[in-house]
């Protein structure tokens, strides 16, 4: 079986004006399926350029990049855009809801660039709901929901289509440390139950430690890919929160 | 069908969030198809109604005017002199095989008094012929017959007009009237025909036997006692028209024995041309009402790019969202094709509701006949989803090949 994901020697150069920026100088690695990476490297390193090429919105200058084995170097747009429906999920740190639409209806967005019947995606989109805990929110709009809430509405998207891998830059980067470690324990459940494989960008070492492996980043280069031996487990960590930090953020929600 | 009403679902829900500018800018496209619909609606009234006119005068009518005209319109000939006679009438109706009938016609101004009230009107001498010329039809009592003509019978029928001023309400069947010192017995009246192509109240005329108006009343020209105004000629068929235009003039040139080379000294018009090209104009005017009208759809299709123009960049973020989980170019495409030509089609119905009532106020109260077709219905109906088309095509181009990076990261 080919490997989820296979980058080799992926360049990638924006033209400022005449002058060639060189961001991505190289980049080589694989993941298999299951595999939980936390992506790390300081700012402007080159992760989320790297990030727009996994997801197929963006191509490398040079190099090649295989998803489950077939390159996406030759495909059209709209192409791309169907691989991205069916094989990728998107987690953004601002969310990126859509605004005045039940978090059902953000949640079968996807579904709607497919030739489900309207009764199947309602149902899909319920069940990803239910997943992540936000069952009796269907009909809550963005601006009713909390910031931990909303980006649980996203991986809810993300999740709809069954994707072979999720990518998530920054996801817990606009939340406080406990909504944080919700979405963390979700993303392990998905990567162990469902054997996604998921991308994780973050700055924040702690949240890295959820991961199965860990790149690091520098100056558009890989500087280490490590597999982490005992990664910590979420779900236990946040039930070993003191409880009463929690339900305040709740409280105000459904009031 | 299902995904058509799901797109247009969401395109109504993303013109609610704007009601105000949804409305505005359906607003250019209203106006646009109202005038449309009522400027069409006044052409056509206008059409229609010389129609009728046209139809009123009688069809396939051929007019013979005693004298000549020469091509510079100056009339030429025969000093008040009639050469035309009902002889002549009688031939062409016996020679000319395109001819259906003739009737001769003697015409003058007359005062006709009944008891204390008197009336001025057009006196016209002629034949039962005339009333099937005409396609004239009795209202009340009969037409008087040929053996009335060859009597010189003091007969007369009323055109409606003079039958009110003289009678009132009342049929006036029967009544003896004097016309220019001579008492005449009404024997009937014609139904109303209106006005005519040029104006003229129709039914402001006393018909009377040939016979006797030229005798008693107009007082026809001494030379020829059998002498006539005009001949009313009605060709078997349009298509006869010419053909008895020639039959015409070569039959009177032979009976007039006049020298080839010299001028007629009498003159033939087809009328129903000379209508006919009033009913051109008057068709040239109903379109180039609808044509003026057009602009400002056209300016309304302005307005709908501007905004989806507006939209597409105010929801750049939610495009490039939308192409991350997979919306194709033709998806994005038609998100905002279809919301451009719900928002024209939308104010198109609305122009058509309010150019429909804004041509019944315009028949209401200036008294002028519209017509809206059907056909002017439907075609600003597919012309405002065409608007939409057009101009929202561009916009919705622009929305579906935005770059999603850049429209993820647009702030
Ligand atoms: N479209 C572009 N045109 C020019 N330069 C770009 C473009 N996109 C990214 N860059 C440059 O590439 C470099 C890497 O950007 P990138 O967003 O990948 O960094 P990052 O590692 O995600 O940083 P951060 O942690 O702050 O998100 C930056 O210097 C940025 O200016
Ligand atoms: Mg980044």
């Amino acid at each position: 079986m080919p490997a989820v994901i296979e980058t080799t020697d992926l360049v990638r150069d924006f033209l400022l004006g005449e002058i060639p920026v060189h961001v991505l100088k190289g980049i080589t690695f694989q993941l298999e399926r299951g595999d939980f990476v936390a992506i790390m490297g300081p700012s402007g390193s080159g992760k989320s350029t790297l990030m727009n090429i996994l997801g197929c919105l963006d191509k490398p200058t040079s190099g090649t990049y295989k998803l489950e084995g077939s390159g996406i170097g030759d495909l059209t747009r709209d192409q791309l855009a169907e691989i991205r429906n069916k094989k990728i999920g998107f987690v953004f740190q601002q969310f990126n809801l859509l605004a005045r639409t039940s978090a059902l209806e953000n949640v079968e967005l996807p579904l709607l660039y497919t030739d489900l019947p309207a009764k199947e995606r309602r149902e899909r989109a319920l069940k990803a709901l239910q997943a992540v805990g936000l069952g009796d929110r269907s009909e809550h709009q963005p601006s009713q929901l909390s910031g931990g809430q909303q980006q649980r509405v996203a991986i809810a998207r993300a999740m709809v289509n069954n994707p072979k891998i999720i990518l998530a830059d920054e996801p817990t980067g606009a939340l406080d440390s406990r909504t944080s470690l919700e979405i963390m324990a979700i993303f392990q459940r998905l990567n162990r139950e469902d054997a996604i494989t998921i991308l994780l960008v973050t700055h924040d070492a702690h949240m890295a430690s959820y991961a199965n492996r860990e790149i690091h980043f520098k100056d558009g280069r890989i500087e280490s890919n490590e597999i982490i031996a005992k990664p910590r487990d979420a779900q236990a960590d946040l039930a070993a929160l003191p409880p009463e930090a929690v339900e305040t953020v709740k409280e105000e929600v459904t009031a | 069908m299902n995904k058509l009403l799901s797109s247009l679902r969401i395109a109504l829900r993303a013109l609610r969030v704007n009601r105000a500018r949804s409305a505005l800018t359906m607003l250019g496209i209203i106006i646009g198809v109202a005038a449309v619909i009522a400027m069409v609606g006044v052409g056509a009234g206008a059409t229609a109604r010389i129609q009728d006119q046209i139809q009123s005068i009688g069809s396939n009518l051929i007019i013979v005017m005693p004298g000549s005209v020469s091509t510079n319109g100056v009339r030429l000939g025969s000093g008040g002199v009639s050469t035309l006679s009902e002889d002549d009438a009688k031939a062409i109706a016996a020679e000319c095989p395109a001819v259906a009938a003739v009737a001769p016609t003697l015409r003058g101004g007359v005062q006709i008094v009944f008891g204390s009230a008197n009336w001025a009107t057009s006196a016209q001498g002629v034949t039962p012929e005339y009333t099937t010329i005409r396609d004239l039809t009795m209202k009340s009592g009969q037409f008087f017959t040929d053996q009335d003509v060859d009597a010189g019978a003091k007969v007369a029928v009323l055109g409606e007009t003079v039958s009110q001023n003289l009678f009132g309400g009342t049929d006036p069947t029967g009544q003896v009237i004097i016309v220019k010192n001579v008492p005449f017995t009404v024997v009937g009246v014609l139904t109303p025909k209106g006005q005519s192509p040029t104006g003229q109240d129709q039914d402001d005329v006393i018909l009377l036997p040939i016979s006797s108006a030229r005798q008693k009343v107009i007082g026809g020209n001494r030379a020829n006692a059998k002498s006539v105004g005009n001949l009313m000629v009605q060709a078997v068929s349009p298509d006869q028209m010419e053909q008895a235009l020639s039959e015409m003039t070569t039959l009177l040139r032979e009976r007039h024995r006049i020298q080839p080379g010299h001028d007629d000294d009498f003159t033939v018009r087809n009328l129903t041309e000379v209508f006919a090209a009033q009913e051109t104009s008057a068709q040239v005017m109903s379109i180039l009402l609808g044509a003026i009208a057009s602009v400002s759809l056209i300016v309304g299709g302005i307005g709908i790019m501007n905004i989806m123009l507006v939209s597409v960049t105010e929801r750049t973020r939610e495009i490039g969202l939308r192409q991350a989980v997979g919306a194709r170019t033709r998806d994005i495409l038609s998100q905002f094709l279809v919301e451009a030509v719900t928002l024209s089609l939308l104010g198109g119905i609305i122009g058509i509701v309010v150019g429909l009532t804004a041509s019944a106020l315009i028949s209401y109260f200036a008294e002028w006949s519209t017509e809206v077709s059907l056909l002017s219905v439907l075609m600003a109906f597919l012309f405002s989803a065409l608007v939409g088309v057009f101009f929202g095509y561009y916009p919705a181009r622009k929305a579906a090949y935005l770059d999603p990076i850049e429209a993820l990261r647009y702030e």
